[in-house]
């Protein structure tokens, strides 16, 4: 076999109190495809960047070898110049630029200092053939759709003398026929000599294209397989091998001991949405959640397991007030009445809250404090009866984040501390003291221990422990497995905007999550 | 962190404050409000400073009075503008207002002979007309702030030359030049000084000890952190002594100027509404992640809607007070005043992408300016290096604080 064109020996990368990759293995052989996989998390991404220059050298511990040679990336462009492209999974096109100059962006053709329009098309012309893309070049970016976006990034790759392109879930956003399009010319490229990097979620498509996989998981290499392509482009390797990989570990979190809800009305419905469904808000063409019907009982715990861009946050966020995307049809009754959840304050009404998954952007007013970061929510409720009007009682509002500052154990030197300064447990407990404190019927939660630390994640389960076994209902959106098995009663998963399975705690294990998971439109049942 | 095994303690069960050291607390408050204290302390630094260049001129009681009456109608507009600028917005049609306001009030009472009181309180329903007209376009049409007011800008000037035909009006009748250039009636028995301004600070200092007072029991009651009694006792003295002073100054000249009493009470109002009020609370919410705040019930659009309308009725209120200054209705008036509230509210605190801000940082960040302004007039410093010195003053006070912030944040 041919020396590899790529080694990464024992790359390690910590972030303040997180060690996203220890020790991490990776070797790529020239021409061909190689896919690394693992759960959420895994630090897939965080491999990419520290191979493509984002995190420059000297940020990370490990060695690089690239043709032979060590590699010291100070910066992505560094990176470029030694031949290696990254794409990232949101496309870095300016929309309002024509096609030839997002390709030749930050490499322009000049002569004498000023853009060769001339050649600039002309090159553009050639990259535009080789991917297979019939577009005028002078047509902006924004004209075309996602798919054809997807080929620009790979032209501008190329225009770069790409020896190694690293793609970033690259069919995340594509539809069937984009996807295979897409798969073709990476197919394609292989003939022309470039090696590629693909990270993806979809199990068959790996299969379908590449020669080695890679597996990471908790920021390790686990294993490297191989695929065989026969000349009948049947492999050998199966999706359950690779799901074994990807999950295959010990439950290395704990998970408090569930209490049971014990009020007179414990298991009637407490949230139940029928016939869920929403598009995109900029593509209406594409469906987003598809057609979704849950239950959640009061003082049960709800999972819903599925890989990114499933649905689930989507699905959660339309439903709270329509947050997200646009309404197509579907009803929502808390406590067996049909509640309206047009806007948030409606949605709030009838007793819903939703802990955003990205709590910086949507979950918190970083540049003010923990008090006032708590009230927010409800703020009405804390006005002074009587007396002048309606205004806020800040001493009770006060002694309310005191409160919750006590029991949710939320670590800071005073109640006035800026919620920014906070570590993310600590930021993730003031959302939830939000939350709580407006006493919702049903609390969705979406990914509420995203990126905060072991001790952190423990204080969390108990908190949501304690709600349930209050009689909420809680429906748990996460993309740690381990979690979901730890923490709920059941579990629905997601594919593609659908629900692909409802599986009890008793039935419940990472395979099986797995499996329904990865169920997408092409894999499983042709309908 | 090694708290695994300890699980959050019961809600009912919170523990009694921990007993923390004066210093400590006060260096809390002191970095929570840092923008807000620096700008007193160098408010007070500027004061000192032309005090002495001055040889005392500055705080002669009839300074002091000419200080409040030429100001007053800055400090007005950049209360507006402060609360615009914490809901994430600007307002750039803020001096073209104050004009079209001044015309129409010009045009009610010389050319209609309108009875005064009438026509301001129809001037400042103009101002909540012009107020809700942009408010409309920027909440519910979503146009930017900034370019529904540069448009209002032209629009308002334009409007005001129509109206006026191109020609100041004047005189006002002598209720509404009150407005600008009275003082509250002297009564009672000759004292050597202003009768009811000396009332006025006493129950001012009252009316101060007695929050104080109150709001510390509260604070007891509820177990919460307090300022150890030695400290807050200081505080109080120091408070009212602040207060005696600037009473006895006034009231040896002609008293309070009845400006000073609107704005008095524009900053208790406004300041406890963004204080205490739930749409207060809404608009820091929506200015510091909007996001987050209409995922939390807030309604943005009519919060926005309503910082515009309550921006419109100041600007009017500055209007009439200008005008009435003047004794005119005039096409140029307001010029550049949206630019003065703009400078006032951000040397007061307020910050470029919405969020910070108080009241009563707006009313600092005027004096500042006015402060500035009255003293270099005095020495004798021409208006065109005092153009300078403000804009030097405006670049160092932000530039203080974003590297104050650079250097926490790390």
């Amino acid at each position: 076999m041919s020396a590899p064109i790529l080694e990464m020996r024992g790359i390690t990368k910590s972030f303040p109190g997180v060690k996203a990759l220890s020790g991490v293995d990776l070797t790529v052989r020239p021409g061909e495809i190689h896919a690394i996989c693992g759960e959420n998390g895994a630090g897939k991404s965080t491999l990419m960047k520290v191979l493509s220059g984002v995190y420059p050298h000297g940020s990370y511990d490990g060695e690089i070898l690239f043709e032979g040679e060590p590699a010291a990336f100070k910066d992505i462009r560094d990176g470029e110049r030694h031949g290696v492209v990254i794409i990232h999974q949101e496309l870095a096109l300016v929309p309002y630029l024509s096609i030839a100059e997002n390709i030749f962006l930050g490499n322009e053709q000049t002569r004498r200092g000023f853009i060769d329009w001339n050649d600039t098309l002309r090159r553009a012309k050639t990259l535009l053939q080789r991917v297979g893309l019939r577009e005028n070049p002078q047509t902006p970016v924004s004209d075309i759709g996602v798919g054809k976006q997807q080929l620009v990034e790979i032209a501008k790759a190329l225009s770069k003398e790409v020896k190694l392109l690293i793609l970033d879930e690259p069919t995340a956003a594509l539809n069937d026929e984009d996807s295979a399009k897409l798969l073709d010319l990476i197919v394609e490229l292989r003939e022309q000599g470039i090696s590629s990097i693909v990270i993806s979620h979809k199990l068959n498509e790996i299969r379908q294209i590449t020669d080695t996989v890679t597996i990471l998981r908790d920021g390790r290499t686990i294993e490297s397989l191989t695929v065989r392509q026969t000349p009948a482009h049947e492999p050998e390797l199966s999706e359950d091998r690779i799901i074994r990989g990807m999950v295959g570990r010990d439950l290395d979190h704990r998970f408090p001991a569930r209490t049971p809800y014990e009020g007179a009305d414990a298991g009637e419905l407490a949230l139940a949405v029928e016939g869920w469904t929403v598009r995109h808000p900029v593509d209406h063409q594409r469906t987003v959640v598809d057609d979704v019907s849950l239950t959640v009982r009061r003082g049960e715990i709800v999972g819903i397991a599925g890989l990114m861009g499933a649905g689930r946050t989507e699905l959660a966020m339309s439903v709270f007030g329509r947050s997200y995307g646009q309404y197509v049809a579907g009803t929502v009754a808390v406590n067996g009445r049909p509640v309206v959840t047009k806007t948030v304050p409606a949605a709030v009404e009838a007793g819903i809250a939703y802990v955003t998954e990205d709590r910086k952007r949507y979950g918190l007013n970083l540049i003010d404090n923990i008090n006032r970061n708590v009230s927010l929510a409800s703020l009405p409720g804390m006005r002074r009866r009587g007396g002048l009007g309606g205004f806020v009682d800040e001493h009770h509002e006060r002694q309310v984040s005191e409160r919750y500052r006590a029991s949710m154990n939320i670590k800071t030197p005073t109640v006035f501390e800026q919620v920014g300064r906070l570590s993310g447990g600590n930021q993730q407990k003031v959302v939830l003291s939000k939350w709580i404190h407006a006493d919702p019927e049903v609390l969705i939660l979406d990914e509420p221990t995203r990126g905060i630390d072991v001790g952190a994640k423990y204080e969390i389960y108990t908190v949501i422990d304690r709600l349930a076994a209050q009689g909420k209902a809680v429906l748990f959106i996460s993309s740690e497995l381990p979690e979901l098995l730890g923490m709920c009663d059941r579990i629905y998963t997601m594919a593609e905007g659908r629900l692909t399975g409802e599986v009890t705690r008793a039935e419940a294990t990472q395979e099986v999550l797995m499996r329904h998971m990865t169920q997408t439109r092409s894999t499983g049942s042709k309908s | 962190m090694t708290t695994t095994t300890t699980p959050p303690r019961d809600p009912s069960s919170a523990p009694p404050p921990a007993v923390r050291s004066a210093g400590a607390l006060l260096l809390d408050s002191m970095r929570s409000n840092m923008r807000q204290y620096g700008m007193l302390i160098a408010l007070a630094f500027i004061v000192v400073l032309f005090q002495i260049w001055t040889d005392g001129t500055l705080l002669l009681p009839n300074n002091v009075s000419n200080l409040i009456q030429q100001n007053g109608y800055i400090l007005i507009l950049a209360i507006g503008m402060m609360i615009v600028i914490i809901a994430g917005h600007i307002d750039l049609s803020v001096g073209s207002l104050v004009a079209f306001v001044g015309a129409m009030s010009a045009v009610m009472m010389v050319k209609h002979d309108m009875p005064w009181v009438l026509a301001l309180v129809l001037s400042l329903l103009i101002g909540a007309v012009a107020g809700a007209w942009q408010g409309f376009f920027i909440a519910y049409v979503g146009i930017p702030s900034f370019i529904v007011t540069l448009a209002g800008m032209l629009l308002f000037r334009g409007l005001t030359q129509i109206v006026l035909e191109g020609q100041s009006l004047a005189p006002f009748p002598d209720g509404f030049q009150n407005i600008a250039k009275g003082f509250i009636p002297e009564m009672g028995p000759y004292t050597q000084y202003h009768n009811p301004t000396l009332l006025l600070g006493l129950a001012t200092i009252v009316f101060l000890l007695l929050r104080e007072w109150r709001d510390r029991k509260r604070q007891l009651a509820f177990e919460l952190d307090v300022l150890p009694t030695g400290l807050w006792a200081a505080k109080c003295v120091a408070m009212t002594a602040a207060v005696v002073a600037f009473t006895l100054t006034l009231a040896s000249f002609h008293g309070v100027p009845v400006v000073m009493l609107i704005m008095c009470a524009l900053l208790l109002v406004l300041g406890h509404v963004m204080r205490n009020a739930v749409v207060g609370r809404h608009v820091y919410a929506l200015g510091g992640n909007k996001a987050a705040a209409k995922l939390s019930g807030v309604k943005d659009k009519r919060v926005t809607f309503l910082v515009f309308v309550n921006m419109g009725v100041l600007a009017a209120l500055a209007g009439c007070v200008y005008a009435a200054r003047l004794n005119a209705g005039t096409p140029q008036a307001g010029l550049n005043f949206e630019l003065e509230a703009i400078a006032a509210s951000f040397i007061g605190g307020a910050s470029m992408s919405g969020g910070v801000g108080t009241v009563m940082g707006a009313v600092i960040g005027g004096l500042v300016l006015g402060v500035l302004n009255n003293g270099m007039s005095l020495v004798g410093i021409g208006t065109d290096y005092q153009q300078v010195i403000k804009g030097l003053v405006l670049l160092a006070a932000v530039g203080f604080d974003v590297w104050n912030k650079r250097k926490v944040g790390r």
